[in-house]
């Protein structure tokens, strides 16, 4: 294949623009659409500096396609309705063959119906919701059945957690996440007055009241357990209270949705020793791959920064672009998409991630316990767990499924067997 | 009576003209109808940028006539997006799902429907009820009138209260400030029924209209947008020119004098703080089917102040100048934070215009203030033949109409 | 039985690790390790007790040592060979390994070869649990003390003999005063004498604890249950529960469900689905598709269907009433002994009273706390804006640049207190020069122009917020308190309060202080006052307004520098850090009354009782807390236009 690949190439570049299979512009654009000012900056300049390695890495390979790859870098601001002004500026003005781009479910939710009408194809790296499957979309961040449940089953099993307290951000991932975990908790018994929800807003500072409710919970003899779906700055403020307040990790547990090593980097970890986080990926996971892409980050952006999950998404999702165009010998979005199911690649973690038809990758859920340099200590780790559109615990999407490969539908209900729509909700 | 309101007020035809001119202008070059130089996208910005023009004349009558530096209109701006767009939200998810039901083999009954549709909004938000507020959302009429009547009332009964325990000034400001904060906070919320942080989304897509292109579509809003800003440039500049104006700028002037004389300060403060609320709601109206979602971070305290901040840099107490205040930097923002801006690079440090828009952006606000009161419109008076007389003093600037240096040292 | 099988394998091990390994002996403790050596790796709580019992009951000394070893994640296993051992970390990449038999140490080993066995917390609370027995009487008070809170954590009926039997032999006062508490908790769980148990819920009763309240909670667990009768004399009734009233009839219908008593419900979506099973030429039941529509049709339809025996039969409304009456409904307890149950509603009954009662004052003190850290934030804002009328927008940010300013001394400073104290004079000068600077270039130019000073202090806000965040990025930055600053001020399981909440009284009651001093007691406190009251008159005084102003300013600004410091230590240093304050701080100020600095501070007191409050009242909804705290002060500023403390006469202004 790679001596096909570069016969081809040379073929590419003799014949000039003779080969109408293959991509007809070069070089080949990839848009990166993260904020880079604005409140969410401070995760998604990460993810666009991840993107131009990537895309530095792949050329220095020889590019793809026997093109360049031209990083095209708009910045949304952090401003949502922008992002689909950029996502359409991206695919009608500078005509870029895939999106890299979004954090927020919000910006995500904006940006669809540009994807869907234009036809676009984007990569979404963050752990997200679910309740969601875009024919434009591939999601290599955890559904919450990669994350949350898996986290949840560890807390009850693991931990002998009895009672519940849901600690989030009040926007859409928390309060989907929360009700999905609330009826999964209650399907494995745990009474209702046994979970206490409670949300903040954004960048909340003030948490002793609502960290001496948590203590509180304790008091009817049940281990108490906190899932926190906190979401950026508001845990530096959390955190600190729960260490000033003394909760020990084997007291009442903390496990985060949202926090890695670069949340924890504006932090002092030494009283948080023992907290939990679950993700796909830790940078302290061992694997050869994982010490190369650490060793190539921290020589591109010095030596403190630190990788986290959503990067390993971005890398891995890159690479499945690359060897799906490849493989497709175009990236016209249609053919890439379709040799994208199947696509499988070396994760960070040891594992391999395989691209499944509803858009979401199978991925090893890891649960580590927060060290005192700031990193994590892998406690446990599944095998790869296939991602879910719809989740199985609230009744509405239990009937739902997403299977773009043979069904060709995000939204199918297997109870009347039809398709409830193509287009996503939004 | 309009031949000589037109004919006091040359800008306004002047103006009109231009408008005229660039809405052809852009429909010709378009994608949609022309010959494709302008982008949907850039067609989109623009309709976008003439309605925040409509929401900066009402800015400037409000703050630049009457002296009332509102840090709320944005609000408005957004609440009246909020009511077109629960009408489009909800039409558009009507439509998708009686044609899913369609192929049910018992009929959906008006109950399953409503849930149906309730779920396919709210299930994002994990609720599946629609809220109180969304009663009137399968109207479009009604939902039309709100977006008139919601900013509205909101501005009536706010100003009422203000206005009548005779709060001005900054006072005023910090506490429209406060409004502004109160409504992004609750509607931040999950519960408010407006779908919390992530807002009413997809509503570029009309309902119905499906199968017309956004090429076309954004050219019929960039239509709309210009007639409504058009209307509104009228509407405002004939406002100020008559009575009404007068009583305006001389409550800004001094307000106590116009009390004095019998005027009625309290209730022309509040007919203009509705009037312009409403007029912001329909500016918003416009804007957000361009944006395609509206969310609480639209209507964040930082946006009412960045409102005032065109304004000001347009040149405050002038209709066009609000506009070209408007037009002129958020066009000028949307290039700089779009990476097309080309990097300076001084030998030691790249200045990156992503990273240092904003400090220009601050600083030249800051100049603008303590060196050009009266911002860009008062490059016009250099053109224009209107001079002023010498009053032996500097201008303090508009705020203070009337009084000079001299007198305020006094 | 277990030593004799034990001998055996360690006989058999030994043959079969003979060759592999030559220059160890299979020692015991190793024997039994190796025995587990499957649940151990694997390391889950479901699965872990054998090993850990196998560990305890081998009967060997260094039980304890390994048992402690593994806790502390200090338990190695050699990857060649399987074998366990002890490690040390002698650098980053090679370890020194110590036999748990010999407690000698046998080698050393890279990293890579080796693999370190993490049990996670739950398995370390087991792991816990079984170090009791061991550490109860250990020498090592520390050790004594983690023995009694892994009962705390863990109670069972196993760990209560061996309490009771180290209790005579403890020598340290506080922690015999534990284990007696201990001794009486694990008593009213599992001890077999009532009296006894009945005493040592009295003896608690009223007791703060969390342990104290969760044993009494556990004992007063319940659960519901359906009797066709009385309920029988064996159990223990907690109550009878009234259908409609403490249990509403469609529970009550569900349980007689579950135990099959009754046939279940049909909702309408069971209907639906049934009816759709069934359509014959665009027929149910005799009833057309297209008029399914209404409710009345399909339930029409879904009685047809019933009627030729293909449906489930739903039970009428009257059906259901009927078979509710027929039972009734008891809440029981777990425990068997109605004399326990009812001295533990008793004890908890009082207990509530306290419980609630520090509650309140926990809140309380949360409030205190929430309204210094406005106060702090505002305090700079009463000088600038309070009393020289100035609007500065760009207040949060002065917050903000003495925040960075504490986080970049601690960059240098590493010793966390010294850099405090280095940073608050540091950060009140680099913001006092900053605000000099921005009254000289700026504001001195607008003082006629109130609006306008708002508007270009906002551009000078947005500008320095966009400079931190070139300068600093994006991420938020640690700043550490200095260690005697960590933890909290325990008053009792409900009431506590963190060290640097109470700094930041002080610091706050300090500025108070100071602020009134220099106001009051100083020549530039009554030039301030001079200037702002009458200009004119003030500088055909011989005062100098300019000066006056400008170092009043750059007083304010300082003091909000020094705020920073403090705003950072207890939540996050990033550019957003003074936006977050700024509305609330202008609130703080108007609602307190401008130009008063008494007023500043009931303004701050209401506000953060008002949000504290209004959170207890909706806990799980802070942002709506926020919002109506907004509301309530535009409320109130509508009666109070001038703030809780009016100035009143010339004072003033106009």
């Amino acid at each position: 294949m790679k001596l096909l690949n570069s016969t081809m190439a040379g073929a590419f570049a003799l014949a000039g623009l003779t080969a109408p299979a293959m991509a007809a512009d070069c070089p080949i654009k990839v848009g990166v659409l993260h904020s880079l000012s604005g409140t969410m900056a401070i995760s998604e300049t990460t993810l666009k500096d991840t993107m131009l390695m990537l895309i530095e890495q792949q050329n220095a390979k020889g590019g793809l396609l026997g093109c360049e790859l031209e990083a095209v870098v708009v910045d949304p601001a952090s401003d949502w309705p922008l992002f689909a002004e950029k996502g359409r500026e991206l695919l009608s003005v500078h005509n870029v063959d895939v999106i890299f781009g979004n954090w927020t479910s919000v910006s995500r939710k904006s940006v669809l119906p540009v994807l869907e009408e234009l036809n676009g194809l984007l990569f979404y790296p963050v752990q997200y919701e679910g309740e969601e499957s875009s024919k434009n979309v591939f999601y290599t961040g955890a559904a919450p059945n990669q994350q949350a449940i898996p986290a949840t089953d560890y807390f009850l099993e693991e931990l002998g957690v009895e009672k519940f307290a849901l600690l989030g951000t009040d926007y859409v991932y928390p309060r989907t996440t929360n009700n999905i975990l609330e009826s999964y908790l209650k399907q494995k018994g745990v009474a209702a007055e046994d979970i206490f929800v409670n949300y903040t807003p954004f960048g909340h500072s003030d948490w002793s009241k609502i960290v001496a409710d948590v203590v509180a919970l304790g008091a009817d003899g049940k281990k108490v357990g906190v899932i926190s779906t906190i979401n950026g700055d508001a845990n530096i403020g959390f955190y600190k209270e729960l260490a000033a307040a003394g909760i020990s990790a084997d007291d009442i547990p903390v496990v985060a949705f949202s926090v890695g090593e670069e949340e924890l980097s504006g932090l002092d970890t030494a009283n948080l020793v023992g907290h939990l986080a679950a993700w796909n990926y830790f940078q302290s996971a061992e694997a050869e791959s994982n010490t190369a892409f650490i060793e190539a980050w921290k020589a591109k952006m010095g030596a403190e920064r630190v990788t986290n999950d959503p990067m390993e998404a971005h890398y891995i999702g890159f690479n499945m672009w690359v060897n799906a165009a490849t493989a497709a010998e175009t990236t016209d979005v249609d053919a890439v998409r379709t040799a994208m199911y199947g696509q499988e690649f070396p994760n960070l973690t040891g594992g391999t991630a395989v691209m499944l038809p509803n858009h979401h990758l199978a991925k090893p859920v890891l649960i580590g316990e927060i060290q005192e340099d700031g990193q994590f200590d892998i406690v446990s780790q599944t095998s790869e767990v296939p991602g879910d559109a719809w989740t199985d615990f609230l009744p509405a999407s239990a009937v739902l499924k997403s299977d773009w490969k043979d069904l060709a539908c995000g939204m199918y209900n297997t109870e009347t067997k039809s398709c409830v729509q193509l287009l996503s909700n939004y | 009576m309009q031949n000589s309101f037109l004919a006091r007020n040359p800008s306004t035809l002047i103006f009109l003209a231009a408008l005229a001119l660039f809405t052809i202008v852009v429909t010709l070059l378009s994608e949609g109808l022309g010959m494709g130089f302008v982008s949907t996208s850039f067609v989109k910005t623009l309709g976008k940028t003439l309605c925040l023009g409509l929401v900066a004349i009402s800015m400037d009558l409000v703050w630049g006539y009457a002296g009332i530096l509102s840090l709320g209109h944005f609000a408005f701006f957004g609440l009246g997006g909020y009511m077109i767009g629960m009408w489009l939200m909800y039409e558009r998810t009507r439509d998708v799902v009686v044609s899913s039901l369609a192929d049910a083999p018992i009929p959906a009954s008006a109950q399953e429907l409503n849930d149906a549709i309730a779920t396919q909004i709210f299930g994002v938000v994990g609720s599946a009820e629609f809220p109180l507020i969304w009663a009137f959302s399968d109207s479009l009429v009604l939902q039309l009138a709100l977006v008139v009547l919601v900013p509205g009332l909101l501005a009536l009964a706010f100003g009422w209260l203000a206005f009548r325990s005779r709060v001005a000034g900054v006072y005023l400001s910090i506490l429209t400030q406060a409004m502004t904060l109160a409504l992004s906070l609750y509607l931040f919320q999950n519960d408010s029924g407006l779908r919390g942080n992530n807002g009413l989304s997809g509503l570029q897509n009309l309902p119905g209209l499906t199968d017309v292109p956004q090429a076309l579509v954004s050219l019929w809003f960039l239509w709309g947008s210009a007639l409504a800003l058009g209307l509104g440039y009228v509407l405002a500049a004939w406002v100020v020119s008559g009575k009404f104006g007068s009583v305006l700028r001389g409550i800004r002037d001094d307000e106590a004098r116009v009390r004095f004389l019998g005027y009625s300060v309290e209730s022309y403060k509040l007919v203009l703080f509705t009037g312009t609320a409403c007029m912001a709601g329909i500016a918003g109206a416009l804007y957000y089917p361009q944006a395609g979602i509206i969310n609480p971070a639209e209507i964040a305290p930082i946006a009412s102040i960045y409102l005032a901040v065109w304004v000001a840099i347009g040149g405050r107490g002038r209709i066009y100048g609000a506009v070209i205040g408007a037009v002129f930097v958020s066009l000028l923002s949307s290039w700089f934070t779009g990476g097309r801006a080309p990097n300076i690079d001084l030998g030691f440090y790249t200045i990156q215009w992503v990273d240092w828009w904003l400090v220009v952006l601050g600083l030249s606000f800051v100049l603008v203030t303590l060196f050009a009161p009266k911002g860009i419109g008062g490059l016009f008076d250099l053109i224009s033949s209107r001079i002023m007389p010498d009053r032996h003093g500097a201008d303090l600037g508009p705020d203070d109409g009337a009084l000079r240096e001299r007198e305020a040292r006094e | 039985m277990i030593r004799l099988f034990l001998t055996g394998l360690f006989v058999l091990l030994n043959c079969s690790l003979a060759v592999a390994q030559s220059t160890s002996v299979q020692t015991p403790m190793q024997a039994v390790l190796q025995e587990q050596s499957e649940l151990i790796v694997k390391s889950s709580r479901k699965s872990i007790a054998p090993a850990i019992d196998a560990i305890t009951e081998s009967g060997l000394p260094q039980a304890q040592d390994v048992l402690q070893a593994w806790q502390g994640k200090d338990m190695w296993l050699r990857k060649a060979d399987g074998l366990f051992f002890r490690a040390e970390k002698l650098d980053s990449k090679t370890y020194k390994l110590f036999d748990f038999d010999s407690g000698e140490r046998v080698g050393e080993a890279p990293k890579s070869e080796l693999k370190q066995l993490k049990p996670n917390s739950g398995v370390r609370a087991l792991i816990g649990v079984a170090l009791v027995q061991f550490q109860l009487n250990d020498p090592d008070p520390e050790r004594r003390r983690a023995a009694l809170v892994s009962i705390e954590r863990n109670p069972s009926e196993s760990l209560l003999a061996p309490l009771r039997a180290s209790i005579t032999t403890e020598s340290d006062e506080g922690l015999k005063e534990m284990k007696l508490r201990a001794e009486r908790l694990l008593t009213i769980s599992f001890g077999a004498d009532e009296a006894a148990r009945i005493e040592a819920i009295e003896y608690i009763s009223g007791d703060l604890g969390v342990d104290a309240r969760a044993t009494l909670n556990r004992l007063l667990a319940s659960k519901t249950d359906v009797f066709t009768d009385a309920p029988p004399d064996n159990v223990n009734v907690a109550r009878r529960l009234e259908v409609g009233d403490a249990i509403s009839s469609a529970e009550a219908y569900q349980l007689l469900v579950d135990r099959q008593l009754v046939p279940p419900l049909v909702s309408q979506n069971d209907i639906r689905l049934t009816l759709a099973q069934h359509v014959t030429d665009g027929k149910v039941g005799g009833v057309s598709v297209a008029a399914l529509t209404e409710a009345v049709q399909r339930e029409k339809a879904y009685g047809a269907l019933v009627a030729e025996g293909l449906a489930e039969p739903a039970p009428t409304e009257a059906e259901v009433n009927a078979a509710l009456s027929q039972h009734i409904f008891a809440e029981l307890y777990d425990e068997p002994s109605a004399a326990v149950t009812q001295a533990a509603e008793k004890a908890m009954q009082s207990t509530s009273v306290h419980v609630g009662l520090n509650q309140a004052a926990d809140l309380a003190l949360d409030g205190i706390s929430l309204a210094s850290i406005y106060f702090l934030a505002a305090i700079g804002l009463a000088i600038t804006f309070g009393v020289m009328g100035v609007i500065n927008m760009a207040h949060g940010e002065f917050i903000m640049m003495g925040a960075y300013t504490g986080y970049v001394v601690q960059q240098v400073v590493p010793n966390h207190t010294i850099s405090i104290i280095v940073a608050i004079p540091l950060a009140f000068a680099v913001t006092f020069a900053a605000g000099v600077a921005m009254e000289r270039l700026v504001i001195r130019w607008l003082y006629n122009r109130p609006l306008e000073t708002l508007l270009a202090t906002f551009g000078v806000s947005i500008a320095l917020q966009q400079l931190a965040k070139n300068i600093f990025g994006t991420q938020a930055r640690p700043l550490t308190a200095p260690a005697w600053l960590d933890g909290a001020w325990v008053l009792n399981d409900v009431v506590s309060i963190s060290y640097i909440r109470i700094a930041i009284f002080v610091l706050a009651l300090g500025f108070l202080a100071i602020f009134l001093f220099i106001m009051k007691r100083t020549r530039l406190g009554l030039e301030t006052r001079a200037v702002t009251q009458n200009p004119g008159m003030a500088a055909s005084m011989g005062i100098n307004p300019n000066r006056v102003n400008m170092l009043t300013f750059g007083l304010g600004s300082g003091i909000a520098g020094v705020a920073g410091v403090a705003i950072g230590l207890f939540a996050k240093v990033t550019s957003e850090l003074g936006s977050d304050y700024i509305v609330q701080s202008f609130m703080t100020v108007v609602v307190g009354g401008v130009g008063n600095i008494w007023g500043t501070l009931f303004g701050a007191a209401m506000i953060g009782f008002m949000q504290k409050g209004i959170e207890w009242l909706n806990p799980s909804n802070t942002l709506a807390a926020q919002t109506f705290m907004i509301i309530f002060i535009i409320i109130f500023i509508q009666f109070r236009p001038r703030g809780i403390i009016a100035l009143k006469g010339r004072a003033a202004g106009d």
